[in-house]
């Protein structure tokens, strides 16, 4: 598979989740794990685009796939827009969910601009305008105890807002 | 060339006089960087070459003696390396500050889903497997899991007038029941540890928030000397009170490290960080008001029931705030622990205040209702002069402020009669409650290394997301006259110089005062050098006489000061506490009795505020859990096992983004404790907890006239009062 | 986790070739994985069928759709036919699990999750569903999450889709392909079992069939609503959902059809409510009736008698949003007649 644009290859226990191969096998260990069954969102990665929890999912399956973790947006001293705007807005406390948010924001606004609607969409066929309440919507499945919720999503609109004005 | 501070009196204000104006200020965290491009490194991320993989195992009773264990299947499972118990294994996590090794049962089962022991293999996957494929034999033993029906220890508490008699003669009076179950901190980091020996030295790498006692709580777990173990922490996700003391991740990691020759890690699963780690307690209040008809309260009285394991000396300290938030001439608060065999009980933010508050503050809303009076009134009514059971005086007290100023800002003038607001299926209500949470200060060192114009802070502090890194350099900064960039902060290694640690609040107030004792011994060095008292630090420069010199100039040698505080006199003569107030607005469906929080804001008075940015960050999280507290949060115990059936995060319902609203705002009041510490801040880790639930609560209340009284209002309880309407 | 042996198969025959008694199918994985690693699931072989080609295509059948059965459920909430003739079922689908999830669940594998009944997911608890004849520890345990409905002595499980309700309210028809190739087609109920004594035995597939899609008949016209009541804001399962389709014509109710989350052993359907319905002026007083009908048959214990209550006022305020005599509010969408 690719891996941040790098062609890695891995042989497996046919049970290692794409997180533990990830983490333990090619120590990118900034990709979190909060519970291991997909109901905290730490451990979320973008499989060729799109978002996903690496925890329910074998790393055999992904095969061919292309990766992206929080270290293929930026690194410590070289963010990218929306890691910058989680420091700016102070998007997190702790910082343990940290990646998995900026991942799933990353993913998430894909999705909006395809135009996919949500659970609080009023009209499932009017276009996405990511309202605060939009943007909590999509953004449910990352938890964060220290409960940094308004500041993320903040640093998410200031990005959002930006790419729309682009 | 150090600092030591007792604090038996008022300080001056230092840090209103020095000039780098960075102080306060709502700079970025300076980890940030690492922290949102994955490189900041938690306890298992560390995977040093040769490590082993652990998994602990479970009881599968509730209580009495492991008889053996069968490990022949676990052996054909390729990779196994082998089972690990005990005398040393330990029951379950320390108490904060603990100090000592908590409860070592050996083959003892003292609750359901006790660690009982480590596997170890060669991978992960091996050691999962490995762990479910022992089988336990076991003598098993009866067990109460109800804390009603379990034994009970009077542990007395304040009683002073008499409460009995003036309930009989009030003209208005409240006598409820007030529930809360069981809650959980669920840091998103699991608890996990790495352990490795070297040179029959041990260094942990794990997920910790108060060094200095946890290295003592390994050691004596181990009978080992504590010079002989080195503990790691730079990055702690989240702790909550749950990482205050060594867990059974590190105390097993650490034994099996030790015979095996080899690095060991052990993470909890998620399930496990449930059924293991010290959970808060379920209580039970019983919340009893009086007052003349003018709104005078007369009478406070607050009785609770929490239950805890044998051989656990913590108790929820649930009435802790409603023994100095009211004045009351008759006052009576009796606690009852129950001595269950669920997983025990500790502290989870803002221990007391957290539950203790949402009894005390929801029976202040239906006083003020049985009163005819406005609740923001009722209140205002009632702040005492000076704690009402030593009879001291308060230290800054900004409950009456932040009451009115909430009231103000927030719109409170525009809240309707029960049940007059409506848009659509939703009924909308306001709600307020004051927030208490007594502030601490707790021995802490720090050393500070100023060369030229950059400064080195150490301390064995943890940053736990508390702000350490940021607050600290922050204070060397503004006491140094150094730009922030030129000021590292190290934290969390037990060779450094022993902090506070992360907890109850105090972590920033103590440890910052010992990080600012410390720049106060190099400002007196560096006044010497210019033969000057009169002088001023700015940007790496020293003006003294008129003269400007860099520091870099001025000094030929690094300098270096721990600084070391304890608390004293100050602290017996006055009672410093955080105040402040919560107002809520909620949404209630009438259909379903889902309830959406739509706006809150909370005034605090909590000192000297030392980041803007990241003291906000911190209240706001705490408002949000007591939206968690409210509505959502539940560890419901199995009524036959006691053991915790929602273990996991999908069914532990902590707040998600959908729960919290975009409007959820603060308001620091400019105070400055100067009998809280020599930096004059307080605590605010977990005032904003404190009453924000109960404002949540009482919004419910005023939005469709329901009461509930058994906490969190989940949808079925909000709904049965809405059908029976 | 046990070790199985991990099987990629390119086409349908490969995988009916590799299904046998200890194998699973894997394509989105996210509640297989999720029991798999508590050893609640634990297959000797896993045959990931996710490479097949053509089963993630959403495609005209009739007058109706064929949603393939790899469709993610993000796609199949996201489709524009979806949305427009069937936004009941893009609804139930973005109320249930999380952007990720539903970026990785596919629709037949959202059909088969096994309920979330804690006492299920756990191995320290007897189970008849994991573990048949071992006993029902869910019975005098804690209940708000279990099933009013369906239920038996040995399980009082509830089924968890959201997705399955609204396919259930659209009488949506599963295609499964034989063995030998052959398919055919099960109405939901047929496809669901109760769990009587055999709690572990959940559908009526047989060994080496696949779900090969499920098809949607044409779009109900009028109004469509699904709505959740859950303890979270977002990201929970259900305490109770209700998922509604009706046409109302000349002032009375046609084509009534509902069906129930959080409070069946299936996804719950009751059709002596819907012909109750139908033809009737709509009133929250036949609603109210309508939900007496239902809920007769109710079995509950003091942690989830909350349910009847509770499905009893969601059933009168969709029903209510669904033939317009209450405005329509977020989760009620009009499907006007299609060109």
């Amino acid at each position: 598979m690719t891996v941040n644009g790098e062609e890695r290859s891995l042989d497996l226990d046919p049970r290692t989740s794409l997180l533990d191969a990830l983490r333990d096998d090619l120590r990118l260990t900034g990709t979190k794990k909060g519970c291991d069954h997909g109901q905290c969102g730490a451990c979320t990665v973008l499989v060729n685009g799109r978002r996903i929890n690496s925890c329910l999912t074998l790393a055999a399956m992904h095969d061919g796939d292309e990766i992206t973790t929080i270290e293929g947006l930026g690194a410590e001293d070289n963010l990218n827009e929306l890691q910058a705007a989680f420091v700016e807005c102070d998007g997190f406390q702790c910082g343990y969910c940290t990646p998995g948010q900026i991942m799933s924001a990353t993913g998430m606004l894909n999705e909006a601009a395809e135009g996919m609607p949500s659970h609080v969409s009023a009209d499932l066929n009017d276009g996405v305008d990511l309202s605060d309440a939009e943007i909590a919507e999509r953004m449910s499945g990352n938890l964060c105890r220290c409960s940094a919720y308004p500041f993320i999503r903040k640093a998410i609109s200031s990005v959002a807002t930006k790419e729309a004005a682009e | 060339m150090n600092k030591h501070l007792k604090m038996d009196a008022p300080q001056p204000r230092v840090l209103d006089e020095t000039r780098q104006g960075i102080l306060g200020k709502g700079i970025s965290r300076t980890e940030g960087p690492k922290k949102v491009s994955g490189s900041a490194t938690y306890a298992g991320d560390n995977h040093p070459d040769g490590m082993a993989h652990g998994v602990l195992l479970r009881a599968g009773i509730t209580k009495g003696k492991v008889t053996g264990f069968d490990e022949s299947a676990a052996q054909k499972i390729d990779g196994y390396v082998g089972l690990f118990h005990g005398p040393k294994f330990i029951r379950n996590n320390a108490q904060g500050m603990a100090d000592e090794a908590p409860v070592q049962p050996d083959c003892e089962v003292h609750y359901h889903s006790q660690p009982i022991g480590l596997v170890v293999a060669e991978t992960f996957e091996a050691a999962r497997d490995a762990a479910l494929a022992i089988k336990v034999s076991y003598d098993e033993e009866g067990a109460l899991v109800d804390p009603k029906s379990a034994p009970q220890e009077d542990q007395g508490g304040p009683d002073v007038g008499d409460l009995e008699a003036d309930m009989g003669r009030a003209d208005v009076t409240v006598d409820e029941i007030y529930t809360t179950e069981a809650q959980v901190s669920a840091a998103m980091e699991l608890h996990g540890s790495v352990a490795q020996w070297n040179d029959g030295k041990l260094l942990l790498q794990s997920s910790l928030q108060m060094l200095k006692f946890n290295r003592n709580e390994i050691a004596d777990s181990l009978g080992i000397d504590p010079e002989n173990v080195r503990i790691l922490a730079p990055y702690v996700g989240g702790g909550f009170g749950s990482k205050l003391g060594i867990g059974a991740d590190a105390v097993s990691a650490a034994i099996a490290a030790r015979d095996l020759g080899r690095p060991v890690r052990v993470i909890m699963p998620r399930q496990t960080v449930f059924d293991a780690v010290l959970r808060r307690t379920e209580t039970e209040q019983r919340v009893r008001l009086g007052a003349r008809s003018d709104g005078t309260i007369t009478s406070i009285g607050h009785d609770d029931l929490v239950s805890n394991l044998e051989g656990e000396g913590f108790a929820e300290p649930t009435s802790q705030a409603s023994q100095f938030l009211y004045a009351a001439p008759n006052r009576k608060m009796q606690q009852t622990v129950s001595r269950n065999h669920r997983t025990p009980s500790g502290s989870v933010r803002a221990p007391g205040e957290a539950v203790g508050m949402l009894g005390l503050e929801v029976a202040m809303d239906e006083l003020a209702e049985r009163l005819g009076m406005c609740p923001v009134k009722l209140r205002l009514q009632n702040v005492p002069e000076r704690d009402p059971d030593s009879g001291v005086p308060f230290t800054a007290h900004s409950l009456t402020e932040a009451l009115k100023r909430g009231a103000q800002e927030f719109g409170w003038k525009d809240r309707k009669a029960n049940g007059a607001r409506r848009e659509g299926e939703w009924l909308i209500g306001m709600g307020v409650a004051s927030a208490a949470r007594k502030n601490m200060l707790l021995p802490a060192k720090a050393r500070v290394t100023l060369d030229g114009d950059k400064a080195v802070v150490e301390t064995d502090m943890t940053d736990i997301g508390t702000g350490s890194y940021t607050i600290f350099a922050q204070i060397t900064a503004e006491a140094l006259g150094l730009p922030i960039e030129n000021v590292e902060v190290r934290l969390a290694d037990t060779d450094y110089p022993e902090a506070s640690g992360s907890g109850g609040s105090f972590g920033a107030s103590s440890t910052g005062s010992a990080v600012f004792l410390a720049c106060q011994s190099i400002r007196e060095e560096i006044a010497a050098k210019c033969g000057a008292n009169d002088f001023t630090l700015k940007d790496g420069q020293v003006t003294a006489g008129g003269k400007t010199t860099a520091l870099s100039d001025l000094l030929d040698a690094p300098l270096s000061a721990v600084g070391e505080i304890e608390k004293g006199q100050t602290s017996e003569d006055h009672l410093s506490s955080g105040f402040g107030a919560h107002f809520a607005e909620v949404a209630v469906n009438e259909v379903s009795g889902e309830v959406r929080v739509r706006r809150m804001l909370g005034v605090f008075g909590a000192g000297r505020i030392l980041n803007e940015k990241t003291a906000k960050s911190q209240l706001v999280g705490g408002m949000i859990w007591g939206i968690g507290a409210a509505l959502t949060e539940e560890a419901a115990h199995d009524p036959r096992t006691g053991h915790i059936i929602t273990r996991d995060l999908a069914n532990y319902h902590v707040a998600s983004h959908a729960d919290v609203p975009e409007q959820i705002d603060t308001i620091l009041l400019e105070e400055r404790d100067d009998y809280a510490n020599p930096i004059q801040a307080k605590g605010v880790g977990e005032l904003g907890i404190s009453g924000a639930g109960a404002a949540v609560l009482n919004a419910i209340y005023n939005a469709c006239g329901v009461r509930v009284r058994s906490f969190p209002a989940t949808p079925d309880k909000v709904m049965a009062g809405l059908d029976a309407m | 986790m046990k070790p199985f042996e991990y099987v990629r198969v390119n086409d349908l025959i490969s995988a009916a070739g590799a299904l046998d008694e200890k194998s699973e199918i894997i394509a989105g994985g996210t509640n297989l994985l999720d029991l798999m690693k508590l050893q609640v699931m634990a297959p000797d072989k896993v045959v990931d069928i996710t490479r097949i080609p053509g089963l993630d295509k959403i495609e005209p059948k009739g007058e109706g759709l064929r949603i393939g059965t790899l469709v993610k459920n993000a796609d199949l909430a996201a489709d524009p036919r979806i949305r427009t003739g069937y936004p009941v079922l893009s609804r139930a689908l973005l109320a249930g699990a999380s952007g990720q999830i539903r970026n990785k669940a596919t629709t037949g594998g959202n059909l088969l999750q096994r309920t979330r009944c804690p006492y299920f997911y756990d191995p320290e608890m007897a189970c008849n569903k994991r573990e048949p004849g071992a006993g029902c520890s869910a019975k005098g345990g804690v209940s708000r999450m279990l099933a009013i409905l369906g239920t038996s002595e040995d399980c009082r499980a509830a089924h968890p889709s959201d997705m399955a309700v609204a396919l259930r309210a659209l009488n949506a028809m599963i295609e499964i392909r034989r063995k030998n190739g052959d398919t055919y087609q099960l109405a939901m109920d047929d496809f669901y079992r109760l769990p009587g004594d055999r709690p572990d035995i959940e559908t009526n597939l047989k060994d080496g069939e696949i779900i090969t899609a499920v098809i949607l008949p044409r779009p109900v016209i009028g109004v469509q609503s699904y709505r959740k009541i859950r303890d979270r804001a977002s990201y929970a399962f259900a305490l109770v959902s209700v998922a509604a389709v009706a046409t109302v014509e000349h002032g009375l109710i046609q084509n009534a059809s509902v069906a129930f989350g959080g409070i069946g052993a299936r996804p719950w359907a009751d059709l002596d409510v819907n012909a109750f319905l139908n033809g009737k002026e709509p009133s929250a007083e036949l609603f109210g009736e309508a939900a007496d009908l239902l809920l007769t048959a109710a079995i509950t214990d003091e942690g989830n008698a909350f349910k009847t209550t509770m499905t009893r006022r969601a059933l009168i305020a969709v029903m209510s949003e669904v033939t317009g005599l209450r405005e329509a509010s977020v989760g009620s969408d009009r499907v006007g007649e299609i060109a």
